[in-house]
């Protein structure tokens, strides 16, 4: 046994970190908060660098790589808050043609199934299906299909459907999240269906999104010692101060566990261990970019900082693929099966 | 990332798995939890055993008598004794994880001949001395004072929270032989021996209603020079050495029992009615997780010793923190599970609910935790 990464995997993760420094830095991230449609050009050149074939085999133009390497990846796109659909694309290249190229935008959007067994939970069929960055994507890919009152959620079968974004009724609204554009799907058509194993892509998505949350995670307590270590109050930097020094030790722990079970979950494929990957990194990057906020005092509440812009993204991930409290009555359950 | 064990490793489980299976059925009915001769024979033969059948002393170095496992054996160690109900460590916890760990970094030949194959066979047993009544947390702090009489020194102060100062053989003692040196600078490590004339032990009941501590004062007690451990005035880095240990793997076996409480815990509520309630069902799937991850945090620290020499870093402490505080919730919860039942005290969840609230304080408390983070993994300035 040996939970470490391999060198490999370090460089592929330093590599990203690398990539994105230069093609995302700072300057372009607050471009994009001003204009949040996503750049075509940086999006071709991410599939290059083999954002989106990497788990694709090496015969299909792919890098071959595993679930564990995605997340690294995306644990790197989350530290550097790039908008966009990457875990569509991510689990949709090979399949969507176009996708591993970066020629096609395609995004997933869940409609959740009722349980089998009962009558569908009103919490389940009566939520929206959200779809991000609606006006960037070319196709968008409906999962499940629960019987419910509305078209949306109403399917004969809990399957796949592709379907040009230009056929889909949305209604957008204003996302909480200046990077990353919301509409709600009112009506879609359910002409084509998508051969795809919907638990397996709904599994794989909870893990990445909590991938990238453990990025963020990551990213907002280096932001706060950085600040904590130059902001002077009382003629101390705040940071030698017990009451932020412990802010900070508790934003790290909270990495570190959300870490030891993203990387987990990779390595088994679990979908209980995704669960629970899930559910600790999301709390992980909403608590740790509300104690950064803290931290920066108020700075923090300004639009100018960027630590906003990793709360409001915790925020809308934590949204997507199963929030607390489906994830908790999973893991509940899975006490006594 | 690589969870999956060697061929190696899946035959010392596989082995050691079939030994436990012998020998567990043979083991003598626990002794009661207040008779501590009849604990030590208890832990002091499991011990035996476990010397006679080559596992004592498995993560020691071999030419210290150990084993020289990898960390990644020892997880498994600990893992399967815990899964198969075998006793804990007990008595012999400081000989094995302390004094023992520091006599084989530290100790001259003739020391570790004296003092480490007794540990190993369980045949003496030792407790720590550390902590007085003024020197908690800052530890530096400690005032018992060690003055040289020729081969001797001479030792008198006090000790708290000296767990099985009762039974012990030897005790693994800080004392001051430097008042006028910087704190950190004037204190040294000696092996006390127990009975020696001027050593009274106090039993120390806690809130559990136990005596799992004790106090021990020292009144002109004649140690000889040739017990300390390190050179005079050494003694702070000497023991330094010692604590990385008992972070590093004190709760791997505790974190998997945590494991089987936590789903004991649903199987009750699903029997007593209390499942029903979705707070309930939701606040155990929330450990579940935290267990889960725990569990994962262990295996990654292990993997990190084991690339890096074998002594665990600062990472124990982001472990210990969060852990102590689960542990915590996990009896909260079982309380919950319980209702009224949970006012029982001879029920084993409600003794351990109050055990578990010595775990935020012990060996460093959740505030020395978060500054060792703060400071040594994030780097953040020394302060107030």
């Amino acid at each position: 046994m040996d939970f470490q990464l391999t060198d490999d995997q370090r460089a592929l993760r330093d590599g990203t970190r690398e990539l994105l420094a230069g093609r995302f830095g700072r300057e372009r991230l607050r471009a994009a908060v001003d204009g949040p449609v996503l750049d075509r050009e940086l999006w071709r050149e991410l599939a290059a660098a083999g954002f989106f074939a990497l788990r694709l085999p090496e015969a299909d133009g792919g890098v071959g790589l595993g679930l564990p390497e995605a997340v690294l990846v995306l644990e790197e796109a989350g530290r550097a808050l790039l908008p966009g659909p990457l875990v569509a694309c991510q689990l949709l290249a090979g399949i969507v043609d176009g996708v591993a190229t970066g020629e096609r935008i395609v995004a997933l959007a869940d409609a959740p199934a009722a349980p089998a067994d009962g009558p569908p939970h009103p919490a389940v069929t009566s939520a929206p299906v959200l779809w991000e960055h609606p006006a960037d994507c070319d196709t968008l890919i409906l999962l499940g299909g629960a019987q419910g009152a509305d078209p949306v959620h109403e399917g004969r079968e809990a399957g796949a459907y592709r379907s040009a974004a230009a056929d889909v009724v949305r209604t957008p609204f204003a996302s909480v999240d200046p990077l990353t554009p919301l509409a709600r799907v009112t009506d879609i058509p359910r002409k084509i269906p998508l051969p795809l194993d919907v638990a397996r892509v709904r599994r794989e998505a909870a893990l990445l999104t909590a991938a990238q949350q453990l990025g963020g995670a990551a990213r907002t307590v280096d932001m706060a010692v950085t600040y904590a270590r130059e902001r002077e109050q009382f003629g101390a930097p705040i940071g030698s101060f017990q009451a932020v020094k412990h802010l900070c030790a508790q934003m790290l722990v909270r990495a570190e566990i959300a870490r030891s079970a993203v990387y987990a979950a990779a390595v088994t494929e679990g979908v209980l261990d995704a669960t629970a990957a899930k559910l600790l990194a999301d709390e992980a990057a909403v608590r740790n970019a509300r104690d950064c906020l803290q931290v920066h005092g108020g700075m923090g509440f300004t639009w100018e900082a960027d630590v906003h812009l990793h709360l409001k993204r915790a925020w809308l991930r934590a949204e997507f693929w199963g929030g607390a409290g489906a994830a908790e009555e999973a893991l509940a359950e899975g006490l006594i099966a | 990332m690589d969870l999956t064990y060697t061929e190696e490793e899946e035959a010392f489980r596989a082995r050691l798995r079939e030994w436990l299976a012998k020998v567990l059925p043979g083991l003598p009915a626990k002794p009661a939890a207040a008779d501590w001769p009849a604990r030590r024979a208890y832990d002091a033969a499991w011990q035996r055993m476990l010397y006679d059948a080559g596992y004592a002393g498995l993560h020691w170095p071999r030419d210290a008598g150990g084993q020289g496992a990898t960390p990644t054996q020892h997880l498994i160690f600990l893992e399967e004794t815990e899964l198969a109900g075998a006793p804990y460590v007990g008595a012999n916890f400081v000989g094995l994880l302390h004094a023992g760990p520091t006599i084989a970094a530290e100790g001259t030949p003739g020391q570790r001949a004296r003092w480490l194959p007794p540990i190993l066979r369980g045949d003496e047993i030792w407790c720590q001395g550390f902590s007085e009544p003024g020197a908690g947390s800052d530890l530096a702090a400690l005032r018992t004072k060690a003055v040289r009489d020729g081969d001797s020194y001479v030792v008198t102060g006090s000790k708290i929270w000296t767990s099985h100062a009762e039974v012990a053989d030897w005790c693994e003692l800080l004392v001051r032989t430097d008042p006028e040196a910087p704190r950190h600078r004037g204190i040294s490590w000696l092996a006390l021996p127990m009975d020696a004339p001027g050593v009274t032990v106090r039993p120390l009941r806690t809130l559990a209603g136990s005596a799992e501590f004790a106090e021990m004062f020292l009144d002109e007690v004649r140690v000889p020079a040739g017990n300390r451990v390190g050179a005079q005035n050494d003694g702070w880095r000497v023991t330094m050495v010692t604590l990385a240990f008992e972070r590093g793997t004190a709760f791997v076996g505790e974190v998997v029992a945590c494991r089987r409480v936590l789903g004991a815990l649903a199987r009750t509520a699903r029997a007593n009615g209390r499942w029903d309630d979705a707070v309930l069902r939701r606040r155990l799937g929330r450990l579940s997780a935290e267990f889960t991850a725990l569990w994962r945090l262990t295996q990654w620290n292990v993997s990190e010793a084991q690339s890096g020499g074998g002594v665990p870093g600062a990472g124990g402490s982001v472990f210990k923190l969060r852990y102590s505080h689960a542990r915590q919730e996990l009896y909260d919860a079982a309380a919950e599970v319980l209702g009224a039942g949970s006012l029982d005290a001879d029920q084993e969840w409600v003794a351990d609910r109050l055990s578990s609230l010595s775990y935020t304080i012990a060996a460093g408390t959740s505030q020395i935790q978060q500054n060792v983070i703060a400071e040594r993994i994030l780097g953040l300035p020394k302060g107030r």
